[in-house]
């Protein structure tokens, strides 16, 4: 086990003092309201805890489980991935390569080899899957097949293993949190911005931004909770990063923006396949798919914004 | 001594397989007995099936739990008729009559149910094409008729047939969904009981609203 910088720890300790704040104030609203109706959200908080409990202790491991551990990450999502949509029987064989490009991934992350990281899966996984597919013959049904199959790797294993891959930049450009500092700084802007603009909707929600993909989001909210996101991002930004302020707001803008159109992304597939939920995995949540909706659109935004200006 | 490593085989190689690898979403799973005598009766499209079904029930119910499963499969070499008696714990049934009566093939089942055992059964008598539900055969309505204070408890699995079918060798990985219908008594005659039964499963197979896979 690793000791935490003690930023990470400050930054932990509010994370858990506000979701004890979200604790009582669910369980007072359902003990006056009535159950049934926030018990969605009393639900959503307790998964929280483990969800917060489990992310710290992975940031405790060594750095290369902690890589591991968001490799078993890409793997749910990518197995709720590839039972949602539909696949061929053919393409059975295909789907377990695409399972094996996970320890590989990782395994650049683990050592450290940006150059093949960023081109195993848009370059070489992309070349393989036709390849493997055309080897099986069956030509009905092909680009669908491929362009699934290989849209399903770029967001759950290309685009989270960037979470992966804050956590071995060199920890000399970061003396304000190291790596795990990174991943925190992006992963709480981006889950607490989905909070935000959940609250703020729900406050002032009316006019709505894509009614016919995810009837719930309203103007009201993405602004409300891009503005929220931008100005915790001012303040977090410095504190777990190389970022001054400045930079940092303008990454809350990034995160806030695209958080939204992840979130939007993951609804239109599940609506396109006829799903509410990607899996019961997360009581209350859903699935690892609708966590983790917004970090693939965040997390690789972040990061090259991040490993532009710095590394 | 087989008790021990069956407990073993399932908690430290079965059950993170099913739980992880696979992963559950199961539905209703109040409804499972926690206790026999009682019937497990499902759809089969994999060797699966039968290690999920076993899953489902907590630990300390696994020694009540006996797959009625074909002897001529099971039983057909000593290394794989070793495990399906010892650490499956199969009751083996005879598919073929070759002279026997029902009564006589059906006799482990009797006896096992006379145990309080929990029974699994797959009234479809092979695991046929992956995700595809064909006719029950009436042996289920036999022993219903037989033991009409049993309860059965019809659970639909899909996915199955996906990470493991019948030929591969390979798992492939997803999501396994189970849904739990409510529990069957005997209604009186082989034809109405088999009819509910089927609807049963039928309805629980297109509640999930499970795309065909070809």
């Amino acid at each position: 086990m690793n000791s935490l910088h003690p930023h990470v720890q400050n930054v932990l300790g509010c994370i858990v003092l506000l979701l004890i704040i979200a604790t009582i104030v669910t369980t007072v609203l359902s003990k006056l309201k009535g159950t049934d109706k926030y018990r969605e959200l009393v639900l959503r908080v307790q998964t929280w805890w483990i969800l917060v409990g489990v992310f710290s202790v992975a940031m405790m491991a060594p750095t290369k489980v902690a890589v591991g551990f968001f490799g078993f990450v890409s793997f749910l999502a990518l197995k709720e991935y590839f039972s949602m949509i539909p696949t061929r029987r053919a393409d059975r064989r295909v789907i377990f390569w695409a399972y094996l490009s996970i320890p590989l991934q990782y395994y650049w992350v683990a050592d450290a080899w940006y150059g093949l990281f960023i081109i195993f899966i848009p370059v070489y996984m992309f070349l393989f899957i036709p390849m493997r597919v055309i080897l099986i013959g069956d030509t009905k049904g092909y680009l669908q097949a491929i362009g699934t199959i290989h849209w399903g790797l770029m967001t759950t294993v290309f685009c989270i293993s960037h979470l992966a891959y804050l956590l071995v930049l060199p920890e000399s450009v970061n003396p304000n949190g190291g790596g795990v500092g990174l991943v925190l700084c992006v992963t709480f802007l981006s889950q607490f911005n989905d909070v935000a603009q959940y609250f703020w909707g729900k406050l002032f929600g009316k006019h709505k931004v894509v009614p016919t993909v995810s009837p719930n989001k309203t103007y009201q909210g993405l602004v409300g909770g891009v503005l929220t996101t931008v100005t915790t991002a001012y303040f977090l930004g410095p504190y777990l990063t190389p970022l001054n302020a400045y930079y940092s707001a303008i990454g809350g803008l990034i995160i806030g923006l695209f958080g939204f159109i992840g979130d939007v992304t993951i609804s239109a597939l599940k609506r396109d396949v006829g799903l509410k939920d990607s899996s019961q995995l997360l009581p209350g949540h859903g699935g690892i798919l609708d966590r983790v909706d917004s970090l693939y659109f965040t997390v690789p935004l972040f990061f090259h914004y991040l490993y532009y200006l710095k590394y | 001594m087989a008790r021990p490593l069956q407990l073993l085989f399932f908690a430290l190689i079965i059950r993170p397989i099913v739980l992880i690898i696979i992963g559950l979403n199961v539905r209703r799973h109040q409804e499972l007995p926690q206790k026999g005598p009682a019937i497990i009766v499902a759809n089969h499209n994999s060797h699966l099936d039968t290690v999920v079904l076993m899953t489902l029930l907590p630990l300390k119910c696994l020694k009540k739990i006996r797959p009625v499963a074909a002897a001529d499969y099971f039983l057909k070499n000593k290394l794989l008729a070793w495990f399906s008696r010892e650490i499956m714990r199969i009751i083996p049934l005879t598919r073929t009559a070759n002279g026997a009566t029902i009564e006589e093939r059906l006799a482990g089942v009797f006896e096992a149910l006379n145990h309080d055992d929990i029974l699994i059964l797959f009234p479809e008598g092979s695991r046929g094409e992956p995700e595809k539900l064909t006719k029950f055969k009436s042996g289920v309505a036999y022993i219903a008729e037989k033991y009409p204070n049993v309860p059965i408890y019809p659970v639909y699995l899909h996915g199955l047939g996906k990470s493991l079918p019948k030929g591969e060798a390979i798992l492939v990985p997803f999501f396994c969904d189970v849904m739990i219908g409510e529990k069957l008594f005997w209604n009186g005659s082989a034809s109405a009981f088999m009819d509910k039964l089927e609807a049963t499963m039928t309805d629980l197979a297109s509640s999930g609203g499970f795309p065909s896979w070809t």
